[in-house]
C-alpha cells in the first residue's frame, strides 16, 4: 500500500482496499454454509483465494507474498489435507471410515450436520491456499523467465 | 433433445480444438471445452421437467427435485479439471521456457 | 468393528504419508525416507494380511465407507481379484520406494517425488478396492495426475513434451471414461457396479452397452496402452526417472488399464457370458499389440525405450489371454500381469542401474559392463530370460499358459501371433544382453562402480521373485491366482456377492 509505484492506478487500489475483505469474508460465509445452501469447502476456497489474487494483481506480488509466502501456502495445503483426513478417520470412533460421529443438531442451523461442517472447513483451507499457491507457482515462474 | 445435440455440439468444437490446433495454449482451451460438454452433458442428464434445485428449505414443502447425485459428481470432475489445467499451464510455461516456441509442430526432441 | 477396516487403511496410509512428507519433508533431513519406508512396509504387510483374512473367510469382503450401505453409499471391495492386484501392486510399489531412496538422489527434490509417489500408490490401491465406478474415475485420475507430473520430474526439454503428451492423451481418456460413467448412470441410475451389473441383466440394455463399451474401450484402452493407443507410452515412460518408469509400466498401466477393462467387462457388463463380441475385440487387440509393439521394439536402441515398447506388446499377452474368455486362458493373462509387474519392473530399475553408473542407456556407447556391476548383470539376466520366456523363470509359464489356451479355445492364429512375439522378444533381449553387458569393456567405463546396497537389494528380491514366481502355477501357492480367476469367470456372482454381503 505504501509503494505506490507496484501495481494499479489509485483508483483501483482503493476500491481493492474496501472490496477485498468483503470478498474474503463473503468466500468464508460460503465455506460455512456449505452444508445448507449451495457451495461449500470447494466454492468458497475458490472465492477466498480469489481474493488473495485479486490482491496480488492490484498491490503488485510483493504485497501479497507478504501476507502469505509461498511456503506458508503450500504447507497449509498440505495441513488442510491432512485435516480432511483427520476429519474422516474420527469416523473410526463411530465404527467405519468417514462416519458421521458427532451430533448432528437441528436442521438448518449452523452447527448441525456433524463433522460435515469440519470437512468443508479443511477443503476450504485446502483450496484457498492450494489455488493460490499455484497461482503463485505460475506467477513466480513467469518471472523468472523474464529476468 | 436439442439440448444434448448443442452439448455435442461443444464437444466437437473442442475435440475440432485438439485435434487441429498447433498452439499448445489453444490445446489446453480444447480440452477444458470438451470436459465442460461432458460436465454439462451430464447434469442434463439428472434433469427432470419443470424440477428445481436439490435443496431442502426450512419454510416450504419440495416435490419436484433435480437429481442432486450428478451434480455432485460434476463438481468432483470440475475439481480434477482444474488440478489437470493447472498441471497443463505449467508444463506449457516450462515448455515455452525450453523450445521458445508454442508450436507443437516445432516441438519435437522425441522421436522413434 | 469389523475387520474389514483393513481395507479403507489401504488407501489412508499412503494419502496420510503424502500429505505429511509435503508438510515435513522439507525441514527434517531424511523423514521422507523414513516415512515412505514405514508406509510401504506397512502397505505391503497389510496387502498380504488382506490375503490371508480372504482365505479365512472364503468369499468377499466389503467395507461400507460412512457406515451406508452398498447400493447407497460407497464401498470397498475385496475379491480373489482386486486381492491379487493389491498383493502385486505393493509388493513391487515396497521395492521401488527401497530403490528410490539413493537413485532419487541425483535429483534435487526428493519429498516432493515421495508425495507424488504416494499418492500415485493411494490412486492405485483405491482404483483396485473401489466397489464404485464414479470412484474408480476419481482414484484413476489421482493416480494420472500423479504420473503426469512424475514423467516431467526432471523438467528437461524431453520430460517435459512427452509429459504433455501424454497428459493430453490421459485427459482424453478421461472425458471418455466419464462419458460412459454418464451414460452409465443415466440408464441404470446407480453408481455401485454390483448394482449396475444387476440392473443391465434386468433392463433391456443392447442398445446402450455397446456404446458405453466402446467409449470404456478407448479410454481405459489409452490408460492401458493397447495397440491403437499406444502412442504416448514409449515417449512418457522412458522420460520419467527410472523408478517412475518402474512403477509407470510395471503396475499403472495395468491397474488403470487392464485392472479396470476386466472388471467392467466382466463383471459390470458379463462379458463372458452375455457380450462375447467384446472379449473377440480383447483377443483382435491382444495379438496385434504383441506384434507390433515387439515390431517396434526391435528396432530400438535407447535401452528404456526399448523396455518401453516390450510393455506394449506384454500388454497385448494379458489381454489376449483374458480375451480368450476361457478359464485356463484367464488364468494365464492374470499370471503374466503378475509376472510381467515383476520383470518389466526389473528391467527398468537394471536400466536406472546402467544409467546411474555409466551415465548413458543407449545401447551403441554401453558394452561389457557385466566385469563392472554384476549384480545389475545378473539381475537383468533373470529378467531378460523371463520376459523372453525361457523355461525355468516365471515368464515361461505364463505365456505357455496362454499359447496353450489360445490352441485349446480353436484360436491358432492368435496363438502364432503369441510364439511369433515370443521369439522376437528373445532376440530383442539377446541384443540388450549383449550391447549392455557383455562385449569389450569399453575405456571410459573401467571406473565404473555397482549402485549402492539398497538399489543393489531391492534388485535381486525382484529377482528372485522372478525365479520363485514359476512356482506360483503349483498347488499350494495356485489359490492366489485361482481365486481371482474364479472372479473373472463368475461374471454375476460378483454381484451377488457384493450386494449379498453388505447386509
Amino acid at each position: 500500500m505504501v509503494n505506490n509505484k507496484a501495481g494499479m492506478t489509485l483508483i483501483v487500489k482503493t476500491i481493492t482496499r474496501l472490496t477485498v475483505g468483503l470478498i474474503m469474508l463473503f468466500g468464508i460465509y460460503i465455506v460455512f454454509h456449505g452444508h445448507l445452501s449451495p457451495g461449500g469447502g470447494f466454492a468458497g476456497g475458490v472465492i477466498v483465494a480469489l481474493s488473495f489474487v485479486h490482491l496480488m494483481l492490484v498491490f503488485g506480488k510483493d504485497f501479497a507474498m507478504a501476507k502469505i509466502s509461498r511456503n506458508l501456502a503450500s504447507n497449509l495445503e498440505s495441513v488442510g489435507a491432512l485435516m480432511f483426513l483427520f476429519v474422516a478417520l474420527l469416523g473410526f470412533l463411530g465404527g467405519s471410515f468417514f462416519h458421521n460421529v458427532i451430533a448432528k443438531g437441528k436442521p438448518f442451523d449452523l452447527f448441525s450436520s456433524g463433522t460435515i461442517i469440519l470437512s468443508n472447513i479443511s477443503i476450504g483451507l485446502k483450496v484457498g491456499v492450494g489455488l493460490f499457491a499455484i497461482f503463485l507457482a505460475l506467477v513466480v515462474l513467469e518471472m523468472a523467465k523474464k529476468e | 433433445m436439442s439440448l444434448y445435440l448443442l452439448c455435442f455440439l461443444l464437444f466437437c468444437i473442442g475435440l475440432y480444438g485438439v485435434l487441429r490446433k498447433r498452439n499448445i495454449v489453444k490445446i489446453i482451451v480444447g480440452l477444458g471445452i470438451m470436459e465442460y460438454a461432458m460436465n454439462l452433458f451430464f447434469v442434463l442428464l439428472g434433469y427432470r421437467t419443470h424440477g428445481r434445485s436439490p435443496i431442502e428449505a426450512s419454510n416450504q414443502q419440495i416435490l419436484n427435485m433435480v437429481d442432486p447425485v450428478p451434480q455432485a459428481l460434476v463438481l468432483t470432475s470440475i475439481v480434477i479439471g482444474l488440478a489437470v489445467t493447472a498441471l497443463f499451464i505449467s508444463i506449457a510455461i516450462r515448455i515455452y521456457e525450453k523450445y521458445g516456441t508454442f508450436d507443437i509442430t516445432k516441438i519435437k526432441k522425441l522421436k522413434g | 468393528m469389523g475387520k474389514e477396516f483393513i481395507l479403507s487403511l489401504m488407501v489412508i496410509i499412503p494419502l496420510g504419508t503424502a500429505f505429511v512428507i509435503s508438510l515435513f519433508g522439507k525441514y527434517l533431513r531424511n523423514f521422507c525416507d523414513k516415512a515412505i519406508m514405514v508406509s510401504s512396509f506397512l502397505l505391503l504387510a497389510l496387502s498380504l494380511y488382506c490375503r490371508f483374512l480372504l482365505t479365512n473367510t472364503a468369499g468377499t469382503l466389503v467395507y461400507k465407507v460412512g457406515g451406508w450401505n452398498p447400493p447407497f453409499g460407497i464401498c470397498m471391495v475385496l475379491d480373489g481379484l482386486s486381492c491379487f492386484m493389491l498383493v502385486t501392486v505393493n509388493i513391487v510399489a515396497f521395492l521401488i520406494a527401497l530403490y528410490s531412496l539413493k537413485y532419487m538422489e541425483q535429483y534435487t527434490d526428493k519429498p516432493k517425488f515421495f508425495t507424488l509417489f504416494s499418492l500415485m500408490v493411494c490412486g492405485m490401491n483405491g482404483v483396485i478396492l473401489t466397489g464404485d465406478i464414479f470412484n474408480l474415475f476419481v482414484f484413476v485420475e489421482i493416480a494420472s495426475i500423479a504420473s503426469y507430473a512424475l514423467v516431467a520430474f526432471g523438467t528437461e526439454a524431453e520430460e517435459l513434451e512427452a509429459s504433455f503428451k501424454y497428459a493430453i492423451m490421459g485427459s482424453i481418456a478421461s472425458i471418455f471414461i466419464f462419458i460412459g460413467i454418464a451414460l452409465l448412470y443415466g440408464f441404470t441410475s446407480t453408481l455401485n457396479m454390483a448394482d449396475m451389473a444387476k440392473i443391465l441383466t434386468v433392463k433391456d440394455s443392447f442398445r446402450l452397452v455397446p456404446f458405453v463399451a466402446v467409449l470404456f474401450l478407448m479410454g481405459f484402452g489409452i490408460k492401458a496402452a493397447l495397440v491403437p493407443f499406444h502412442a504416448w507410452l514409449a515417449d512418457a515412460h522412458p522420460s520419467a526417472p527410472a523408478s517412475i518408469s518402474a512403477m509407470l509400466s510395471g503396475l499403472l498401466i495395468k491397474t488403470l488399464g487392464v485392472y479396470s477393462l476386466v472388471r467392467i467387462f466382466f463383471n459390470v457388463f458379463n462379458a463372458g457370458q452375455v457380450h462375447t463380441v467384446y472379449l473377440k475385440v480383447f483377443m483382435f487387440l491382444g495379438a496385434l499389440s504383441i506384434i507390433v509393439g515387439v515390431i517396434l521394439a526391435i528396432s530400438q536402441w535407447d535401452l528404456k525405450r526399448l523396455l518401453a515398447y516390450h510393455s506394449v506388446s506384454q500388454v497385448g499377452y494379458i489381454i489376449l489371454g483374458i480375451g480368450l474368455g476361457t478359464p485356463l486362458g484367464i488364468l494365464g493373462g492374470l499370471y503374466h500381469l503378475f509376472n510381467h509387474s515383476i520383470f518389466k519392473s526389473l528391467l527398468f530399475l537394471n536400466s536406472g542401474a546402467v544409467d546411474y553408473s555409466a551415465g548413458t542407456r543407449d545401447l551403441k556407447e554401453t558394452g561389457g559392463l557385466a566385469k563392472v556391476m554384476p549384480v545389475t548383470y545378473g539381475t537383468s539376466l533373470f529378467a531378460s530370460m523371463s520376459i523372453a520366456g525361457v523355461p525355468p523363470f516365471n515368464g515361461f509359464f505364463s505365456k505357455f499358459l496362454i499359447i496353450l489356451a489360445c490352441a485349446q479355445a480353436g484360436h491358432i492364429g492368435y496363438g502364432i501371433c503369441a510364439v511369433i512375439g515370443s521369439i522376437l522378444t528373445l532376440s530383442s533381449f539377446m541384443k540388450v544382453q549383449k550391447f549392455v553387458f557383455l562385449g569389450e569393456l569399453k575405456e571410459k567405463f573401467k571406473k565404473v562402480k555397482e549402485v549402492p546396497f539398497s538399489m543393489q537389494i531391492s534388485m535381486i528380491i525382484l529377482a528372485v521373485v522372478c525365479l520363485l514366481g514359476g512356482l506360483m502355477f503349483v498347488s499350494p501357492l495356485k489359490f492366489f491366482l485361482q481365486d481371482a480367476v474364479n472372479v473373472v469367470t463368475g461374471g454375476m456372482s460378483y454381484s451377488n456377492a457384493v450386494l449379498g454381503g453388505g447386509k
